[in-house]
């Protein structure tokens, strides 16, 4: 009798734990927080039938190093552009190729011969966006067409200003200020853009990713940051603008990817074929904001969505993606970096 | 850390079995006790040994082994030997001419970290010493209720908490709009993202820290010996530092050492409320595995600090245990 | 400040007056309040109407519906809690044994390094133990195919609560004297029942405070769960922090409210059972 009951159990507690038998298998995705809309999970769940867990980190570096170390149990991450560039060339990832998928029409051409991933062979569009600052102009009303506000301000913006605690978004945009090329290994432009950097930070009055409350605080009047995340400001303070600067903008994409050794391969793929239909693409930008790569998803999104100036950027304004610096620049820039926050 | 209470009756100190037939029944028992002790000892840290043995202790040897290592161009390691790590703790090359030279910069930071560490510590003991005498004062039924109530705030999650300091101490914050609305000041007074708030948030964080071994060693305080000193006139500041102080060392050493250490690596209170301008030691290791991508720096830096705390508290241990062998206390 | 005629004095108006000092319970009681001034913040907080963490702007509990159907919350309070509690009781029975086998006790071989390896997992940086936890569990997956699933976290989490656990028990330890044993040898007890129904009653006060900060460090711990975490093991600290570069609205606050109250009642109620077998 007591077999009995503990075969019972047994076999109970494995029920349990292999989860639903309805399933036609699972989905591990390890996402940025709060960047999955939860209805594109359900609508995909239920079209495919796959139990999906969603799991969040804060940064690509506490992705990628969990990834390196191996054995995470995660079938899709959402890398960086320049986090996809890494993540190819060691060979973290699967080479799905997204290029022979039925929904690959719909990406955007301009999206496809990237520099992390030319031809789109490991990697999917989920969001891009830019990153310049957002001014809050009820409290500052003169000029924003230029990078130099967050490195120059005028005095009433001094010490009211909120840069991201990014090493690469920071010394890029003091490269942009300065003139010099992004990633420049000469020791002039470095010098340069490591005394811009140190003039300007008595102006600077934090280092945070967290723009959106330091905005809606009141704890500073400009803010460094994206613009899905000045769009959210804008909500809540209609005098919120998202500068689009004269200087080339830094651009950055997001992107769904496949590990490498992934268990459940073939369901990754179905998601990454899933998000490229307008419709679904939709959804996404519809919980954060930025803009997909997806051609057509505009007509799923309310107007104010397309009509956005956080999304449009005017003629004659031009954003680059960049690609990692090699180490050596990388090097300098830290030692930039630990200089500047000593 | 072999500090012997000195209790009546109990004479053995020196390690091994019993003595020849003339102890004393105290002496017996002791001797008793002590006996089965070596193997049972062993026994009973075996659990906690284990466990930090295993995966508290090989997984440092694994980054012992890194910050030997030369760095991945994209982070992580490449297996090849080098002591890059170390030497550019001290010795960087210059940005822009190529000499090696002698770099403060790191040493600055420790130092930082050092002196905020330093002075959560003074600050949680000058404030949290009363505070765990009040409740080891308490009648006994009331204790474990001020247990609680003094762990309770941590039951929440530490951000959100962040956040409700940070809205209380900013330029536009309640504590300002008050001051202001009682006219007690006419513009707001900086306290968000300075060095206050730092000193603020660690106190916050660590002050358990402090108060729960304190009150767990004065719970036990013999107020016969307070009584004593009362009934020999003493003034209620000597019987304080006299008596009830010394009789609570064990408790200030365990709150000292359990808020200090961690208070050195620190960081993600300092980085929230001190604004991101400065770096702490525990914000500048994981920038190297961060996108500073430099593993074994990261890891040499995390060994360098941890040897400086281990030599300290050797040293003590050492110290103290000679005090005592020596019949100083 | 001398009592004069101390002797003269009935028993228990010394007793009253001999336990206060100057300022003493001002002191605590200002700490007190500094330490739940925040958290009073934060449980308005959460019936903040507007969506914006930072401005109060009338009062709702939309965000307590919120938080009930967010299953992402659900999942994340119930890992959170299983971890903390398995790792609490762990860590404070292993930290209890170690504490007696090394303090008050005739000073034995390896006893400074047992002391250190205790207090080893304090002196780490937390990135440091969550990068070489995260190496050692994938090196223990790669290599020998083991993996305890949530129990990792577990695990990760015993190693630093115990010396936290530890340092309390044994300060306890330390203040109390060796006559109340020394009877009970006399009489005969065995160690264990001499442990049992002696040392432990009166380490209690010593015990509850370890588990308490044991709770506390484990709870909260952001850094190193992170790196060990796998699918499906989110805890709430990870799932709040990830929010940081998005917009945080009084949600945080509300989960963060729910849970404070879950555990307070939870203690609570195994507080009155325990007075009740009294």
């Amino acid at each position: 009798m007591k077999k009995q009951l503990l075969g019972m159990a047994a076999l109970t507690a494995i029920a349990l734990l292999a989860g639903p038998a309805l399933a036609d298998g699972e989905l591990h995705i390890y996402n940025w927080g709060d960047y999955t809309n939860p209805k594109l999970i359900d609508k995909f769940s239920k079209q495919y039938n796959i139990k999906v867990t969603l799991d969040d980190y804060d940064s690509n570096e506490t992705m990628l190093s969990k990834v390196r170390a191996g054995n995470t149990g995660y079938d899709i991450v959402v890398p960086s552009d320049y986090t996809v560039k890494i993540m190819v060339e060691e060979g973290l990832l699967e080479k799905t190729e997204p290029d022979q998928m039925s929904n690959f029409k719909n990406v955007d051409p301009k999206f496809v011969g990237v520099y992390w991933d030319d031809g789109r062979h490991y990697s999917v569009p989920w969001q891009f966006g830019l990153t310049t600052y957002a001014v809050d102009t009820a409290k500052y009303k003169g000029p924003m067409d230029s990078i130099g506000l967050l490195f120059n301000p005028p005095d009433e913006l001094k010490g009211k200003i909120n840069m991201l605690d990014d090493m690469n978004s920071v010394i890029h945009a003091a490269e942009r200020f300065v003139g010099v090329p992004r990633c420049s290994a000469d020791k002039g432009d470095l010098k340069k853009v490591n005394d811009a950097l140190q003039a300007a930070k008595p102006f600077w009055k934090t280092f945070s990713y967290d723009t959106i409350t330091k905005m809606t605080s009141g704890d500073v009047v400009v803010t460094e940051t994206w613009n899905g995340a000045a769009y959210r400001m804008r909500e809540k303070i209609p005098t919120v603008k998202f500068a689009m600067t004269k200087e080339v903008m830094e651009g950055w994409m997001d992107n769904v990817a496949v590990l490498k050794g992934a268990k459940n391969v073939e369901n990754a793929k179905l998601f990454q074929n899933f998000i490229m239909d307008p419709e679904n693409a939709a959804l996404i930008s519809d919980f954060a904001r930025y803009d997909n790569g997806i051609m057509g998803s505009h007509k799923y999104l309310p107007p104010e969505f397309g009509n956005a100036p956080e999304i449009n950027p005017p003629a004659g304004t031009s954003s680059e993606f960049v690609p990692p610096c090699p180490p050596d620049v990388i090097e300098v820039y830290n030692k930039i970096w630990t200089n500047l926050k000593k | 850390m072999a500090t012997e209470l000195a209790a009546p009756g109990s004479g053995s100190t020196g390690p091994g079995p019993a003595q020849p037939a003339t102890l004393t029944t105290a002496q017996a028992a002791q001797a008793r006790i002590d006996q089965r002790s070596f193997v049972t000892r062993w026994l009973l840290t075996t659990p906690a040994l284990i466990t930090i043995g295993i995966f508290g202790v090989l997984p440092l040897v694994i980054i012992v082994i890194y910050s030997f290592l030369k760095a991945a161009p994209y982070g992580g390691v490449v297996w090849s030997p080098s002591v890059d790590a170390y030497v550019s703790f001290l010795f960087q090359q210059d940005i822009f001419s190529d000499a090696l030279t002698f770099s403060p910069d790191f040493l600055e930071i420790y130092l930082r970290s050092l002196v905020f560490a330093v002075g959560t510590t003074a600050i949680c003991l000058l404030l949290g010493f009363p505070t765990a005498y009040f409740m080891a004062t308490r009648p006994p039924k009331q204790r474990n209720w001020w247990v609680l109530l003094i762990t309770i705030p941590f039951w929440s999650n530490l951000l959100v908490r962040t956040l409700a300091i940070m809205f209380i101490i900013r330029d536009e914050g309640l504590l300002n709009n008050l001051l202001i609305g009682l006219g007690v000041i006419k513009q707001p007074i900086t306290l968000l993202y300075t060095n206050f708030a730092i000193v603020l948030g660690l106190f916050y964080s660590f002050l358990p820290f402090m108060v729960l071994p304190l009150y767990a060693s004065l719970e036990k305080l013999d107020f016969r010996l307070v009584e004593a000193g009362y009934d020999l006139y003493a003034s209620r500041p000597k019987v304080l530092f006299r008596i009830i102080i010394p009789l609570a060392r064990p408790g200030i050493i365990a709150g000292c050492l359990l808020v200090f250490i961690p208070a050195l690596g620190a960081y993600v209170t300092p980085l929230i409320l001190g604004g991101g301008l400065h770096l702490m030691i525990g914000d500048l290791i994981a920038q190297q595995f961060g996108s500073g991508r430099n593993w074994p720096l990261g890891a040499a830096q995390a060994l360098i600090l941890m040897s400086a705390v281990l030599v300290a508290l050797f040293l003590y241990v050492r110290v103290s245990t000679g005090k005592v062998k020596h019949g100083q206390r | 400040m001398r009592i004069e005629g101390a002797g003269k004095l009935s028993r228990a108006a010394k007793a009253i007056d001999l336990r206060s000092q100057f300022g003493f319970r001002t002191t605590a009681l200002v700490c007190l309040f500094v330490l739940y001034f925040p958290i009073l913040i934060l449980i308005v907080f959460s019936f903040n109407a507007s969506d914006i963490v930072a401005i109060f702007s009338g009062v709702s509990t939309r965000w307590y519906a919120h938080a009930f159907i967010n299953e992402e919350f659900h999942s994340a309070a119930i890992n959170t809690m299983i971890i903390a509690v398995t790792a609490t009781i762990g860590s404070t029975i292993f930290a209890t044994l170690a504490a007696v086998a090394t303090t008050r006790v005739a000073p034995w071989r390896g006893q400074t390094a047992v002391y250190m390896i205790i207090n080893l997992p304090l002196m780490v940086p937390e990135i440091i133990t969550a990068v070489a936890t995260l190496s050692f569990f994938a090196l223990l997956g790669q290599e020998l195919g083991l993996n305890f699933g949530i129990g990792n976290i577990v695990l990760a989490h015993l190693v630093f609560c115990i010396p936290f656990a530890y340092m309390p028990i044994r300060a306890r330890l330390e203040s109390m004297d060796l006559t109340l044993e020394t009877a009970a040898a006399d009489l005969y007890a065995t160690p264990v029942k001499a442990f049992w129904h002696v040392t432990m009653p009166l380490l209690m006060p010593g015990i509850s405070s370890g588990a308490a900060l044991a709770f506390i460090v484990s709870f909260d711990d952001f850094t190193i769960t992170q790196l060990v975490a796998g699918p499906g093991q989110t805890t709430l600290p990870l799932y709040i922090w990830a929010m940081i570069r998005r917009p945080m609205t009084p949600e945080i606050n509300a989960i963060s409210t729910i849970l404070l109250s879950i555990s307070v009642l939870f203690i609570l109620v195994s507080f009155g059972i325990a007075q009740k077998r009294k």
